[in-house]
């Protein structure tokens, strides 16, 4: 590791010097592939991210793949109903390491307005692992370019060694998800226990 | 058969009149009293040779399906055998939580049925709990609200081509150019509401706030543009030569089948059907308005491109009347009430002619602040009731331009 | 013009023998009163409104279900009753108890004639085991979904529908969750500060910490 004063010492005199790590995360900050993925209506936003007012390739991430197999970012934009979970839980198996969930919008943090359904999946962070929540109802195209820039941020730290380094470079930490399966009544299981922990309820009595 | 493969062999063009007799000849040979008989249209499959059909689920995680619906598809080589649609992946429970909900309460959830034309899905909403209570609404309000509902109808057939020509094979281009509008009517509405998408505007009896100063020089700025950019629309897209080799002659609809399945909108219209519930009804204050119905002949994917299309000039016709006419006023009645709202107990169906097609609410009404039922008529989920029988026959790449004019948005075909 | 609901009755009486009817009111405003055709003239009466030359209700626009609990409706009624060797008029309290049933219900509309809508109503005779209905996809082709999502959501059985199965939930799912009585599963999220119903709820799922005392 170089010293960061020496380095902008040598920067002045034109002599640029990096870290593997840093030209690692630069690389791979720099272009995210979001998979082409929309529920509900913050897909519409998400589009328009991607149209020219906002262009999201700005950020180097304006390749929308349909494939899982091509693509390093699930943004998952709108409600996921339970029908629908084993499906998205499915593709995210389906994407190749290192991969990042963007939780876009109220429903897919929480359920949002549709909290109270059947049908409807509480957040999806109760089976996915996620990096990065938008709050909104739809949130904004900045809203999303922000998240975005968030989990760039997020990228540009990760460490290549060591202790705190990401998952996709641990041997023997999970890269897939169980699949919920259709039961009589709800999913089976209807959380993934080792993924989500409920928060306290907090008692003020 | 001759409406076969048209433009993607290569060599040779055709492109297949609509007057194909064996086209005709699907659409016209359902009897609607023994619906069983319309699956016996399938091709006979040759049994004896084994693993000829392949079955492909397309969905709910496609490019081409706009959302997360769903078509299980028999394919014999690359024609469609059968076709049966698959619904739910967006079931959000709309109507058990409306039923929970105060009559105010719901006007939210209405934006987000069809998340293209919240405007739109208001006015259905209020014009139908209007009805249930007998609410009247202030002349100025009125014209607001045709003012957004034509602004909201201009958005959504504007996206509905540029998605129907990525479906066709144009990446990205005339999307583009359709969010570019889009994104000058949603400055609009968000000045107006608030919000870009999810307007929550419309009030019962009226609209949640007045317009903001100078926004209807803005407006009628808009408005004077948008044909300007619909001529370029149209002569980049209207004569081209893929649009046509693709569209022509492909999901051919009857009439009478058309109208026996309950297919509305513009949908219908290609169908050459004369049924414009601005007109039927004239609710709000659409009999002041002069414009035309446009229709229709073959009933075929480039009609429903052209009706639509033409659909948006008339919509500027409106709008500028509405811009011209609009009077000053108030924009709330003084007798409508939108919090504890208890109607008397009876029901009431409403419909409005929205961008997709007939957008109906029922409402039941026990006499308590919530509604006992409260039901949507969804266009969207009703139009894909023929879906197969336009299908059928063809290509699985003419079923993707298919689905795509008949435009749905998922969050009203599940609600 | 069409006419009225009241013609349109006797004129159904006519041509569909047998057929009971009943005109239910409407008291809201919209003034759209509703038929209630008996179940098994339910077909041959679509039939001829669909044809019939007067009414040409050739577009089915809506169709839906309602489920309808038990209902007590408590009426005063006026009885003469011997008190005291005098015979008195007293007002009593009646209790009479309508029978819990699941009704569909179409909205017709023509679109050749350009009039409606005629709101038509089906009733099952119970919500437990009778709820079969006659189908009037074999009538009107834009039922299909509507009945089979009647069907997912209330449980109506459509006798004579071509495909009923679910639409809206995965086959699995056992439970017609439209109806008044359905209890979700409870997953219901917490709250960040629940209170009654909901406070027991989390009880019972969430683990429960004591807020640390605010110091100013």
């Amino acid at each position: 590791m170089i010293d960061e004063g020496l380095q902008n010492e040598m920067k002045k005199q034109g002599v640029f010097t990096t870290s593997l790590q840093d030209l690692y995360n630069w690389g791979r900050k720099s272009s995210v592939w979001p998979l082409q993925f929309g529920l509900a209506c913050c897909a519409i936003e998400m589009i328009a991210a991607s149209m020219a007012r906002f262009d999201i390739s700005r950020f180097g991430a304006e390749v929308f793949r349909p494939s899982p197999r091509q693509a390093d970012l699930m943004i998952v934009a709108g409600t996921v109903t339970k029908k629908m979970l084993p499906q998205v839980v499915r593709l995210y198996n389906q994407m190749p390491e290192p991969k990042y969930v963007i939780a876009m919008g109220a429903c897919a943090i929480s359920g949002g307005p549709f909290k109270e359904g059947y049908n409807v999946l509480k957040g999806v962070d109760r089976y996915l692992p996620v990096d990065v929540h938008i709050p909104g109802c739809p949130p904004r195209p900045e809203a999303l370019l922000h998240a975005l820039m968030t989990l760039q941020k997020k990228i540009e730290t990760d460490a290549l060694t060591g202790e705190k380094r990401p998952r996709h470079l641990q041997a023997d930490a999970p890269s897939e998800f169980p699949i919920p399966e259709f039961g009589e009544h709800d999913l089976v299981p209807s959380k993934n226990e080792q993924l989500w922990k409920p928060a306290p309820v907090v008692r003020n009595e | 058969m001759s409406f076969s493969n048209s433009g993607n062999t290569g060599g040779e063009t055709v492109i297949p009149s609509s007057d194909s007799p064996s086209l005709n000849g699907v659409t016209a040979a359902i009897d609607f009293d023994e619906p069983q008989k319309s699956y016996s249209l399938l091709p006979k499959q040759n049994s004896e040779v084994p693993g000829e059909l392949l079955e492909v689920a397309m969905g709910p995680h496609h490019p081409s399906t706009h959302g997360v619906f769903r078509m299980d598809v028999v394919l014999d080589g690359e024609r469609i055998v059968k076709l049966k649609p698959v619904f739910g992946y967006l079931h959000r429970n709309h109507e058990k939580i409306a039923e929970g909900t105060s009559y105010l309460g719901s006007i939210p959830y209405t934006d987000r049925l069809d998340y293209l034309c919240s405007m739109s899905n208001n006015w259905g909403y209020a014009l139908t709990v209007e009805k249930l209570s007998g609410f009247q609404v202030p002349e100025r309000a009125e014209y607001i609200r045709v003012i957004m509902a034509e602004l909201t109808r201009l958005v959504n057939h504007i996206c509905l081509v540029g998605f129907l020509m990525q479906d066709m094979g144009a990446m990205g281009t005339p999307l583009m150019y359709a969010f570019r509008e889009r994104e000058k009517i949603l400055d609009l509405f968000e000045a107006a509401s608030g919000a870009r998408m999810m307007c929550n505007y419309l009030r019962f009896g009226g609209v949640r706030c007045d317009l903001p100063k100078g926004w209807l020089d803005e407006a009628r700025k808009v408005v004077e543009n948008f044909p300007r950019f619909l001529d370029e629309f149209e002569a980049l897209l209207s004569g081209n030569e893929i649009l046509i080799a693709r569209a022509q002659g492909v999901g051919v609809l009857g009439k009478e089948l058309a109208v026996n399945a309950g297919i509305t909108g513009p949908m219908l219209r290609a169908c050459g059907v004369n049924y414009d519930i601005r007109k039927v009804d004239k609710y709000g204050i659409y009999d002041r308005f002069d414009f035309r119905v446009p229709l229709g002949e073959h009933g075929d994917v480039f009609d429903r491109y052209m009706v639509r299309v033409l659909e948006m000039r008339e919509s500027l016709k409106i709008l500028k009347a509405a811009l011209r006419d609009i009077p000053e006023g108030l924009i709330v009645d003084a007798k409508a009430k939108s919090r504890g709202l208890r109607p008397k107990v009876g029901e009431a169906y409403g419909r409005i002619e929205g961008p997709k097609g007939e957008l109906g609410f029922y409402l039941i009404s026990d006499g308590s602040a919530n509604p006992y039922r409260y039901r949507v008529r969804p266009p969207s989920l009703i139009n894909l009731t023929i879906l197969e029988d336009m299908c059928l026959g063809l290509t699985i790449a003419d079923a993707v331009i298919i689905l795509g004019s008949v435009d749905i948005v998922l969050g009203e075909v599940d609600r | 013009m069409i006419p009225t609901l009241e013609q349109i009755k006797a004129r159904i009486e006519q041509s569909v023998p047998g057929a009971r009817l009943e005109i239910i009111p409407n008291g809201s405003p919209a003034n759209q009163p509703s038929l209630l055709v008996s179940n098994e003239h339910a077909v041959d009466v679509a039939k001829f409104l669909r044809d019939d030359s007067e009414l040409r209700l050739d577009y089915a626009s809506n169709a839906t279900g309602i489920d309808w609990l038990e209902k007590v409706v408590k009426e005063k009624v006026k009885v003469k009753r011997m008190v005291e060797g005098v015979e008195k008029e007293l007002e009593e309290t009646v209790e009479k108890k309508t029978p819990a049933y699941l009704e569909a219900v179409y909205h017709l509309y023509s679109m050749s004639l350009k009039h409606g809508p005629i709101v038509l109503r089906l009733r099952t005779e119970n919500r437990t085991d009778k709820t079969h209905l006659p189908s009037l996809t074999p009538i009107w082709r834009s039922c299909e979904f509507q009945e089979r999502e009647i069907f997912d959501l209330y449980g109506i059985i459509f006798d004579g529908h071509p495909d009923l199965r679910r639409i809206l939930m995965w086959d699995a799912f056992k439970d017609f969750p439209m109806r008044r009585d359905y209890v979700a599963p409870d997953d219901y999220e917490y709250e960040p500060t629940p209170h009654d119903a909901v406070l027991e709820k989390a009880k019972c799922h969430f683990p429960i910490v004591e807020t640390p005392e605010v110091k100013p």
